[in-house]
């Protein structure tokens, strides 16, 4: 299959990309950053989704399959308005793009955050729960955004078969992402009287079970998980990291300082309270099956960032 | 070695319905350690503290979904404690209860962590519902907050019950066990709530005793089970059906009430 990769630099594009490739898709992709050492079977525009050059690439590639990955999911890097341009504006762009140019399939790779941590959110969200991160989360509303527009291109491109993942955290031999740089120093802040259920996947199954939304007929909506989520605190002293608590507010103060992560103000309720997803649907749909535990996963990415 | 866990109780939640994995944790966060240490704590006081008087417990089913019903007594959920340490120490085998709590307790810290590592949660229907589709067992209070208000003349009355539990029975097929609490109001003998004090530290109110604070006292506690009620339906009745039902679990909680209270007084305690 022909498969056009958005966002494909990133540590997720370049997962994808070379799973699919190893499969026999033809794979190309479009980032603003360059991806050096890219193998020869991938080809990378380093272009920006949203001007006109990237549409170019879809009128001569003719993808049958689009998978959208520019989005901007970290949060200290760039004006919020920056972020809002890209996740909005690029997602509509590539959705038409799609529609345009006869794509057959286009899939939207999302958060599991969408969901939101907030003290009465059940366990195991399913995939018709609303997003509660609009309010817990202020900075993730865009993304929130993003995954809803993505959805209402069931409806509005009914010829195009569109997936909304929604994954869990990613963590891995990569290093990169949310819960990595979480993780990255020696110490992880915990707030003092909470440790929540922390649900993460490894990279290569969170890039196995893209290609399999790919190689599927799925329409819709759907979670994907790894295996069971486990506590903060045991996740943080698996991954060789000290779990360092502290008081709410000398919590807030502390963020940023002392070789702790900084993060913004929303996602203290991450960290207090926990966002599990069911992924049943998911696993039924493709068979999907996590090849990597939770042990595994984790020392996978200890190993490959150590503290010293 | 965990610190202030008793080695037959850790041994003994090996038994339970529970699939804890290999660290202990089940996938609702359920830690093995956490509920045997805090069963461990609770024993003491079921045992020495308040000696709880168990009534026909082998009517709880052994397994499967199942709904716990019965009256709050108490100015705080002494009651709920003490059913679940029931559950656990008496039923053979034992089970888990899964408290559905008020949406304060995740709010407050070390509240929200112990009781989620031990079972109980906020108690939405989502969360409810997930629940019984693995076959656990939850505890409800369908008196709420407004239960555990209940001031000392009023400690075996029942207030309003919410309707809630009625559609989650109907709509996973659970079976209702009605149960009794008594004693609760003699233990936490309640005769003033503070409720903008209580606002003032998250949670519906402070409950203040004769001799102010609300520690419970070491009373004789009693708990009735009773026959478990199957209700028909699939949870999208009308509201008079519900309320029907729900009518009929209270009369029977009701009549345990005070047959209990009879009994109580026969032996010469508070009723």
């Amino acid at each position: 299959m022909k498969v056009l990769i958005t966002g494909i630099t990133g540590k997720m594009g370049r997962a994808v990309a070379t799973t699919l490739s190893e499969h026999g898709h033809e794979v190309t992709g479009i980032d603003r950053r360059p991806w050096s050492g890219c193998p020869d079977s991938i080809t990378v525009h380093q272009l920006d989704i949203r001007k006109r050059a990237s549409e170019e690439v879809f009128r001569s590639f003719r993808p049958e399959v689009v998978i959208h990955m520019a989005t901007v999911t970290h949060l200290t890097t760039r004006s919020n308005e920056d972020r809002y341009r890209i996740n909005l504006y690029g997602t509509r762009a590539v959705f038409e793009h799609c529609h345009n140019y006869g794509a057959r399939k286009a899939i939207f790779v999302g958060r599991h955050t969408y969901y939101g941590a907030a003290p009465d959110a059940p366990l195991y969200h399913k995939e018709d729960e609303p997003p509660l991160a609009m309010s817990t989360f202020p900075e993730l509303a865009d993304l929130v955004a993003a995954d809803l527009y993505a959805g209402s291109a069931l409806w509005r491109f009914p010829n195009l078969e569109t997936t909304v993942l929604r994954i869990c955290y990613t963590l891995g031999p990569a290093c990169q992402g949310t819960l990595a740089s979480f993780l990255r120093g020696p110490y992880v802040p915990i707030v003092l009287g909470f440790d929540p259920l922390f649900q993460f996947i490894h990279e290569h199954d969170a890039a196995a079970a893209i290609r399999l939304a790919t190689e599927h007929s799925l329409r819709g909506v759907f979670n994907v998980a790894g295996p069971d989520p486990i506590p903060l605190s045991m996740l943080a002293r698996e991954a060789g990291r000290k779990p360092v608590r502290a008081p709410e507010p000398l919590f807030k103060l502390a963020l940023g300082r002392f070789g702790l992560p900084q993060l913004p103000r929303g996602a203290i309720e991450h960290i207090k309270y926990p966002i599990v997803i069911d992924s049943s649907a998911f696993r039924d749909a493709t068979g999907f099956v996590p090849t990597y535990d939770e042990d595994q996963t984790i020392h996978a990415f200890r190993d490959a960032s150590p503290l010293f | 070695m965990p610190w202030l866990v008793n080695q037959e109780i850790l041994a003994r939640t090996d038994e339970l319905e529970i699939p804890f994995n290999r660290h202990g944790i089940d996938p609702f966060g359920i830690s093995r350690v956490e509920v045997a240490r805090m069963m461990t704590i609770l024993s003491w006081l079921y045992h020495h503290y308040f000696t709880v008087t168990i009534h026909g417990i082998d009517r709880v089913p052994a397994r499967g979904r199942t709904i716990l019903v019965g009256n709050h007594s108490g100015g705080f959920a002494v009651d709920g404690m003490m059913v679940w340490a029931s559950m656990f120490l008496e039923r053979d085998p034992p089970r888990l209860v899964h408290g559905m709590a008020e949406r304060f307790m995740n709010r407050m810290p070390f509240a929200s962590m112990y009781t989620s590592r031990t079972g109980t949660f906020t108690g939405t229907p989502e969360m409810a519902l997930n629940l019984l589709g693995q076959e656990r067992a939850l505890l409800v209070f369908p008196e709420g907050a407004r239960g555990t208000a209940k001031l000392y003349g009023d400690r075996n009355t029942l207030v309003r019950f919410g309707t809630g539990f009625m559609r989650l029975a109907l709509q996973s097929g659970a079976p209702i066990v009605p149960f009794a609490f008594l004693g609760g109001g003699d233990a936490v003998p309640t005769v003033l709530n503070l409720k903008t004090l209580g606002r003032l530290v998250g949670v519906p109110y402070l409950p203040v005793t004769p001799y102010i604070l609300p520690i419970p006292r070491p009373v004789k506690l009693e708990l009735y089970y009773g026959e478990p009620m199957q209700f028909e339906g699939n949870g999208n009745e009308e509201d008079h059906v519900i309320d029907d039902y729900v009518a009929q679990v209270k009369r029977r909680i009701a009549d345990m009430i005070h047959s209990g209270q009879r009994a109580r007084l026969a032996k010469g305690l508070e009723p």
